[in-house]
């Protein structure tokens, strides 16, 4: 088993980051290029969720992201620190304010993308673990 | 790749050309202008996504928010997108109802002229 580990600052600017590793490593790993967009766009949503939590709840506390080659999936785990009670994940609106409909949305297109999704939320910070089908032998050995 | 927007007006309808990646970090732009649009008297919106190459929820609540901005006084914002991979993330969110989505501009304006 193979482990790429990132831990950022909590600010919207490093999400992109976090979505070139995460895809860099799923082509490696040996993810098709047909589902490099889907790991994209689910990391992508995991890390903003995590984002927007931090800069309620605990804005100086990094984020963390895990990648792991594991037996032929490709998994990723995003942890936040924030209470997750009430940090479902909103769209910014005009002066600060929310969409309320847009609640939960992020995790509505992982679910929607990631093959197999498991969401820990905890009163010490949410857990989302997402893992896609992988090449046993990775891009490596081809 | 960073957002660049751009917009222009063709007779009733304000088409606003989007390229690059919508995220947690860009949308706030996007916002800014589809408000900045709305409060000058922009009521009819048309995004253009062809050269969008990143979309993700907090992009598609700031589309919502403009539409709901210019449904308040009857107007209407689509889109112009035939990217699978962006409109996917509309698919799984159900807003392909929502949104009129169109294959160019051409065709969006043809469909706006006949509803005006």
């Amino acid at each position: 088993m193979a482990t790429v580990e990132l831990t950022f600052t909590a600010l919207p600017a490093h999400v992109r980051t976090a979505r070139l590793v995460a895809t860099a490593i799923a082509r490696r790993t040996g993810v098709a290029e047909a589902i490099l967009d889907e790991v994209r766009l689910a990391v992508g949503e995991a890390c903003s969720r995590a984002v927007e939590a931090h800069r309620l709840h605990c804005p100086g506390e990094p984020v963390r992201i895990e990648l792991r080659d594991d037996a032929g999936r490709f998994e990723v785990t995003v942890t936040d620190s924030a209470p997750s009670e009430d940090v479902a994940p909103r769209a910014p609106e005009t002066n600060g304010g929310l969409i309320p409909e847009m609640d939960n949305l992020g995790i509505a297109v992982i679910a929607g993308l990631a093959d197999d999704v498991e969401v820990l939320p905890g009163p010490k910070g949410m857990r989302i673990r997402m893992s896609w089908p992988a090449s046993p032998d990775g891009v490596a050995a081809l | 790749m960073d957002l660049k927007l751009d917009h222009h007006s063709e007779d009733n309808l304000t088409i606003v050309d989007v390229e690059g990646e919508i995220d947690v970090y860009t949308a706030p732009r996007l916002r800014e202008l589809l408000i900045d649009l709305v409060n000058k008297g922009n009521f009819h919106l048309l995004v253009n996504m062809e050269k969008v190459d990143f979309l993700d929820s907090t992009g598609l609540g700031v589309l919502v928010g403009g539409l709901k901005r210019v449904r308040a006084h009857d107007g209407s914002l689509e889109l112009v997108c035939t990217q699978e991979r962006i409109l996917k993330i509309f698919r799984i969110t159900g807003l392909t109802k929502v949104f009129g989505i169109y294959a160019s501009v051409e065709e969006a304006k043809e469909a706006h002229g006949r509803d005006k």
